[in-house]
């Protein structure tokens, strides 16, 4: 392919492969998908250079713009920018609203399950959940017992993980109820695409996500205290050697509050205050990007400077508000995903709209037997870790680290799950200066306060080195923006 | 604002403003060097080392190049310009969500600018070139910090680190160059005296101002009127104080909490100490001694600051 010819539709694929994983772009008997016609065309219209253009140019704008995230592990404290691939993952508007509602029903389920749990425990003494799984969970606060919080809102902020089977269906992977990440590169993906892509963005008529964090401040406001009208709402983040530090900022910028470390902040008589240049301020909302273990020495971690000494009794006096809950990490326990489903059921008396994903529960001696015996086959993961940390990936694994992982299982069972290597969905991405498939998943953002909103859309994350099934950026993923259509 | 903020706001000016003045003076004692006559380049470096305030590991050891390239590039000494424009940005990365994104792209792209390989072969090239591309980055950082932030709190914060630092620095300076300036050399006519003196108005970009107020006839003590005295001009002392006076007074307006007396004195001083006296009287006296007071006087400034919005104690907060 000569630069500056243009590519026909048949030939920007080039060796562009399907396989048995769902292809996003492409039919199995390789048309394109009829909502990725537009795109495809206009792909085929350009002239090779003319898309490496664009890229470099969207590559310059996240590195001026500082869109970037520190990746721990390696060198201490580099800074990369998250891999933006220029093609977007087009949803229609009927796969979203099937996704929206499922999304609902399940963040639903699983705030009525933490309400239960921290207060009469129901379910549990119906035995639709094991008690030891809940009592033996490293997020388990049992300083949250009876603790009324706002609205009873547990979970205000989640981004749980999609992934596409090669039946088509979206299926649930994980449910981040901690503090989700991400948002600000949905975002700023957007932005970049809108100038890459002006005219065909235009053309498709894709439903706008730009109003997230005016949302995100609804929802915060909606949960302030009793009798603080006016609430000073502040975003609480580790500090700037966080990974996520960037999006802390950028979300603050974006809602106008201040960003605050624990530093800024004191407690006196059970009330927040933060330092300011006019003296000391009250504090009423607190959007925490720090875990729980990091947030107040005086009830969890003691070594930990990144939170405020006090706040949790604060927080228990009904005099700030502090979102997501804690303890809320309990309910997307690995182990206790697998009982999701039935949580739904339980509460809502419904069938789940979007399925799980198979999951073996290793404390189980038959499940276990079985894992350890098709480690080779299965995916294995630490049930308290978050991304692409303290995970096997059986194929692609050396009898070396199976024989860890098997060692690590039986000494602790409780602490892995392990599930079927999935062959989740493929998109088309520009690799060099043609298309090659790559593995994606999807993370919706949803927001909790007075009722449910989702943005439609979310964070399209792409595992971009061939082959590869593990998405997180912090292991070399990448994204891309994800248009839903109005129709 | 936050205290936290305020503090970082505050030292990323001040970095800033210092990254400029070392990256002036060190092109202003370059170009000096140039010419053939007076001094030697060991006694050029060691004034521009003083004017600089003594750094540690810059001393002169006859490679003038290196020592240069070590200044503006060296970022793990604290004198060299990398180290102030790395302050600088770390300090706005930290308050990212209080500058204006354009601020921040400025700042961004200057900081990828100093640590690209194509500006170290544009120093060797030609270092004329690199440092007013460093000191073009810098003006235009502070141009959209005028035009695209809100003159609130936070500016007014910026706009202190500013002036203290250059009310400081340009103490320093003139107090390295006072006694050279009125020992009593013969005046001669070979011009080397007339380029030793643009080069210290040239180090507070102040040639032209003055050729404005005075005409181009140099003379030293009418140089150390207008860096002291103008009431006009951003780099003269004077008109720094007054600024440093002005964002105190807006900090206050903007919050309702008045600054403590102590600073509002010192600055009230300095400020009267520089309107009601003349060149004449300051030159009579100890035109030395002068000049440490008012560096005395902004190292107290910055420590009221410090004391009133930054590290202020609990106790007196919950009771006021």
């Amino acid at each position: 392919m000569s630069a500056g010819q243009p590519m026909e539709v048949d030939t920007l694929f080039g060796d562009y492969l399907l396989d048995k994983a769902f292809d996003e772009m492409r039919a199995p008997l390789g048309d394109v998908r009829p909502q990725y016609r537009a795109l495809a065309e206009t792909l085929a219209g350009l002239p090779a250079d003319e898309l490496q253009r664009r890229k470099q140019s969207a590559d310059l704008s996240f590195l001026t713009q500082g869109i970037t995230f520190t990746v721990y592990g390696r060198d201490e404290g580099t800074e990369r920018i998250f891999p933006y691939d220029l093609l977007p993952r087009i949803v229609t508007a009927a796969e979203w609203e099937r996704i929206e509602q499922g999304l609902i029903q399940r963040i639903t389920a699983l705030n009525h399950f933490l309400r239960d749990v921290y207060f009469d425990a129901k379910i549990l003494n119906d035995k639709v959940v094991p008690r030891e799984l809940v009592y033996s969970c490293k997020h388990y606060r049992r300083q949250m017992r009876g603790l009324q919080v706002p609205r009873n809102v547990y979970i205000s902020v989640v981004g749980s993980d999609l992934l596409r089977l090669n039946t088509g269906e979206f299926v649930v992977l994980e449910d981040n109820l901690r503090v989700p990440s991400g948002v600000s590169y949905m975002l700023t993906n957007r932005r970049v695409m809108k100038r890459t892509f002006p005219q065909l963005f235009h053309s498709y008529g894709v439903r706008p996500i730009e109003h997230y964090p005016q949302l995100l401040l609804a929802t915060l406001r909606s949960l302030a205290p009793e009798g603080r009208p006016e609430p000073n709402i502040v975003l609480l983040t580790p500090g700037v050697f966080n990974s996520a530090y960037f999006e802390h900022t950028y979300l603050a910028r974006q809602m106008g509050i201040d960003l605050v470390e624990g530093r800024d902040l004191v407690t006196h008589d059970n009330i927040v205050y933060m330092r300011t240049t006019d003296g000391l301020k009250r504090v009423d909302v607190i959007y925490r990007r720090v875990d729980d273990d990091y947030s107040d020495p005086l009830i969890f971690r003691p070594d930990s400077t990144l939170g405020c000494g006090g706040l949790f009794n604060a927080y228990r006096a009904g005099n700030v508000t502090v979102t997501n809950a804690f303890g809320t990490g309990l309910a997307d326990d690995k182990a206790l995903y697998a009982y999701v489903p039935r949580i739904i059921k339980y509460y809502l008396n419904e069938d789940p709209i979007l399925p799980n994903v198979e999951t073996y529960l290793l404390t189980d001696d038959n499940q276990r037997q079985h894992v350890l015996a098709n480690l080779d086959k299965l995916v294995v993961k630490a049930v308290g870790e978050s991304g692409g940390y303290g995970m096997l990936i059986g194929p692609a694994s050396t009898a070396r680290q199976r024989e860890d992982f098997a060692r690590q299982i039986e000494a602790n069972p409780r602490n892995y799950i392990a599930q079927p290597t999935l062959d989740f969905s493929r998109a088309p991405c520009l690799i060099g200066n043609h298309l090659e498939p790559r593995h994606v998943d999807l993370r919706p953002y949803i927001l909790y306060g007075d009722k449910v909103n989702i943005v439609p859309g979310g964070l399209t994350r792409v595992a971009l080195e061939k082959g590869s099934l593990v998405v997180n950026s912090s292991q070399g993923g990448g994204s891309k923006d994800t248009w839903v259509l109005e129709q | 604002m936050l205290s936290r903020v305020a503090d970082s706001l505050y030292w990323m000016s001040r970095y800033l403003e210092r990254a400029e003045n070392t990256v002036r003076q060190l092109d202003v004692t370059m170009s000096l060097m140039l010419d053939l006559g007076g001094a030697s380049a060991e006694s050029r470096w060691q004034r521009l080392m003083d004017s600089l305030g003594k750094k540690k590991g810059m001393e002169w050891n006859g490679d003038m190049e290196a020592l240069a390239k070590n200044l503006v590039f060296d970022s793990l000494n604290p004198a060299s310009v990398t180290y102030c424009l790395n302050g600088a940005r770390e300090n706005a990365r930290q308050v990212r969500e209080e500058i204006s994104t354009e601020q921040w792209q400025r700042l961004n792209r200057l900081y990828h600018h100093m640590h690209s390989p194509h500006t170290h072969n544009q120093f060797q090239s030609n270092m004329n070139d690199a440092l007013a591309s460093v000191i073009d980055g810098i003006h235009l950082f502070k141009g959209v910090s005028d035009t695209t932030m809100i003159h609130g709190q936070g500016w007014q914060f910026i706009r202190l680190g500013r002036y203290l630092e250059r009310a400081y620095a340009t103490a320093t300076l003139l107090e390295v160059y006072q006694p050279s300036l009125f020992s009593n050399q013969p005046k001669d006519d070979t011009g080397y005296q007339y380029l030793e003196l643009v080069g210290l108005l040239r180090c507070c970009t102040s040639f032209e101002a003055y050729c404005q107020v005075y005409t181009a006839d140099l003379s030293p003590d009418r140089i150390l009127e207008f860096l002291l005295l103008n009431r006009d001009f951003p780099h003269a002392i004077r008109y720094t104080v007054d600024g440093m006076r002005d964002s105190i007074d807006a900090i206050q307006k903007g919050g309702g909490r008045r600054p403590p007396d102590e600073l509002v004195a010192v600055l009230g001083r300095l400020n009267a100490m520089l309107e009601y006296t003349t060149i004449g009287e300051i030159l009579a006296s100890d035109p030395a001694g002068f000049l440490h007071t008012i560096r005395e006087q902004c190292m107290r400034i910055h420590d009221y600051i410090y004391g009133n919005y930054v590290h202020y104690s609990i106790q007196s907060a919950l009771a006021s």
